[in-house]
């Protein structure tokens, strides 16, 4: 187990203040001009040496997307950092605890990976619904400033850097980093072809990287510690800690720092209290958002939580929204659940996403209850089919995949519905 | 998609609505969101300036407040933008309410990770007393919707009211907070779970005792 002195946000249950008075006693803001001695491309080498990957969702190196970023302006325009704090995936709620406990590792983050990709500015898109959570964070930059952490000659480094909060006001999709800056220049939330990438033309046509707020928070205490540290836990490939969160039936659902690749079983041990009803009750887990399909009990237990040991399962470590079903779970409904959320949050752009996901929800409504064919089935894997990879953002495979989970693991349950539900009307037939 | 409306332009709506304007307070906050933008893109202001609008119509109606088409008129002027680009921002983001709410908006979680923890139960709560969606209460007290994952997945179930979350629910857990809020009275936020501060394993915490107490300092044992 991950011991304390090595958990990076020890304020994330929120026992003690957020202020910056005791962020600064609990190591935060401590000489971030040391930090930011070195230069732009050391910082960036030291990123990529701890491993980082993305905690946002697809695990891409961060420090491979800063070094995107022009190293100089040609032609006048500024580069901006956009921080995604617009976390909406079912089963996620792990920035909603570092913003509204530990905002200053997010705010410190901002400045030195703003000042490691050249920055002018970072905006932090905080999802609407977060509105204390916003309250929070707007009070921590202004204190931020007020001390001189920020703005011009930031932390005394010469380097000026804002850093402003803009929030959205609910739509799943703004999640998506192009639909991000689509909706921070004030317009609908819906995702831009790529190319051109954001390190070309995001936010105002301008130099743009996108980064999860988990990946920026973590970045000075590697900067503090060195990559060494950092990479020292869990193996090649996936470093690092991460924030878990687990929901659904464990006994004590919680979010908490582990070490990556840690298995789900010591996971679920340690801290949830295991599974309710116990490990031969546990029907199903989602281990990394909505958007990754499920992995049966019988696989889930020993798995390797980490971006390559649930790739291996078929399924992806996501943001490590853990969501566990245990065995008086409706799975089907469960995952019609999911299918009815991804309609909701179609941001209506593409065709094959905005038809599709409607009529895979009523399919999964139908399926629920049984009331289908058995060749529909097929059917309704064809459509996630047709669906996947043919839209511009990842909202259509993300509401493909869970079907396709379900379909892959738990055919014969969905079988027995609709076989029972004919045997039951012809039965009132007669 | 959603599916979202606008409330019919009428001469009735006009008559209430063609005069709102920012009132000092409103103006300053929304000069101030402005700022925060490079120059000639005060369009990125547009969202933080339709939620300022939807909370002045909330304090001058007592309610939650909603964006009636005057108002979105009246923000699309304010920010020298086509209505147009106004409008579909507001119909597009769901937290803009379209048509008038009660004092009290319970916006229910109803997915999965909220599901699996008994909102079921929690939505049928407030159908008990009289809730449904797209209505508000005969009182003007309450309105009802079904939202998804609102993020509160480790304290699930959930209802955010207003500006507040209240988390781990039960029935009678959510009933204690709505007589409250019905009697003015202001029960308290978050999680509802006996000796559970936020979001760590309830009464079993299993990592950073000391912070419990005290503001540890944990780079001594670096």
């Amino acid at each position: 187990m991950l011991e304390d002195k090595d958990r990076i946000f020890t304020n994330v249950y929120g026992f003690q203040p957020w202020k910056l008075d005791a962020a600064r006693m609990r190591g935060d803001w401590d000489d971030t001009k040391g930090l930011l001695a070195k230069s732009q491309d050391d910082i960036i080498e030291e990123i990529k040496a701890s491993g980082l990957r993305g905690r946002g969702g697809a695990g891409f190196p961060t420090g491979m997307k800063w070094s995107f970023m022009p190293k100089e302006s040609k032609d006048g325009r500024p580069s901006f950092l956009v921080i995604n704090a617009d976390e909406s995936e079912p089963g996620s709620c792990k920035d909603r605890e570092i913003i509204r406990h530990d905002p200053h590792k997010l705010i410190e983050g901002a400045l030195c990976a703003g000042y490691a990709m050249r920055a002018r500015a970072a905006y932090i898109y905080i999802r609407g619904e977060y509105i204390r959570e916003a309250e929070v964070l707007q009070a921590a930059i202004d204190e931020a400033y007020e001390a001189g952490l920020i703005g011009n000659n930031a932390s005394g480094t010469g380097y000026d850097f804002d850093v402003f909060m803009h929030r959205g006001a609910g739509a799943y999709i703004c999640g998506e980093e192009t639909a991000m800056i689509e909706s921070l220049e004030g317009k609908k939330g819906q995702p831009r072809l790529k190319p051109p990438f954001p390190a070309g033309a995001g936010l105002y046509g301008c130099p743009t990287t996108v980064n999860n707020v988990e990946s920026i928070a973590v970045v000075p205490t590697i900067l503090r510690r060195g990559a060494a540290w950092f990479s020292s836990f869990g193996r090649e490939n996936n470093k690092g800690t991460k924030l878990f969160q687990i929901s659904g039936h464990v006994n004590k659902p919680c979010v908490v720092e582990e070490a990556m690749s840690i298995t789900f079983e010591e996971l679920i041990e340690k801290h949830c209290g295991g599974i309710r009803g116990g490990w031969d009750n546990l029907l199903a887990v989602i281990p990394g958002g909505s958007s990754v399909p499920l992995v049966p009990a019988e696989q889930i237990r020993h798995a390797i939580m980490d971006f390559d040991g649930l790739k291996e399962l078929g399924s992806g470590l996501g943001t490590a929204g853990v969501i566990v079903m245990d065995k008086s779970t409706d799975i089907v409904r469960a995952i019609s659940r999911l299918s009815y959320f991804y309609k909701h949050e179609s941001c209506g752009q593409c065709t094959p996403c905005r038809e599709g996901t409607g009529w895979m929800w009523r399919v999964m409504t139908r399926l629920e209850k049984g009331d289908a064919e058995l060749e529909e089935i097929d059917m309704l894997y064809q459509v996630t089919k047709q669906v996947e990879g043919h839209t511009i953002c990842a909202l259509g495979d993300a509401a493909a995949w869970p079907i396709q989970g379900l379909l892959k693991h738990f055919r014969p349950e969905i079988e027995r519905r609709i076989n029972e539900r004919h045997a039951a009307m012809q039965e009132a037939a007669e | 998609m959603a599916a979202r409306h606008i409330a019919p332009d009428t001469p009735e709506l006009r008559e209430r609505w063609g005069k709102f304007a920012f009132d000092a307070e409103t103006k300053a906050k929304a000069d101030w969101h402005i700022a925060k933008y490079p120059e000639g893109r005060q369009k990125s202001a547009t969202m933080p300036l339709l939620d300022l609008a939807q909370r002045q119509v909330g304090r001058e109606t007592d309610t939650q407040g909603w964006l009636p088409l005057p108002v979105i008129e009246y923000v699309a002027a304010f920010l020298d933008q086509p209505v147009i680009r106004v409008l579909e921002v507001a119909t597009f983001y769901t937290m803009y309410n379209l048509e008038p709410v009660g004092k009290f908006h319970v916006q229910v979680c109803g997915t999965t990770p909220c599901m699996l923890r008994g909102s079921d139960d929690i939505i049928a709560a407030c159908k008990k007393r009289g809730m449904k969606s797209g209505h508000v209460s005969d009182d003007g007290l309450w309105s009802f919707t079904e939202v998804e994952c609102m993020g509160n997945c480790a304290t699930a179930p959930m209802v955010q009211i207003n500006d507040d979350n209240y988390e781990d629910l039960t029935a009678e857990r959510l009933d204690a907070v709505l007589d409250a809020l019905a009697k003015g009275e202001t029960p308290k936020a978050g999680t509802q779970e006996p000796g559970r501060r936020t979001s760590e394993p309830a009464n079993a915490l299993s990592s950073l005792k000391e912070m419990v107490t005290e503001n540890h300092d944990y780079r001594g044992e670096w």
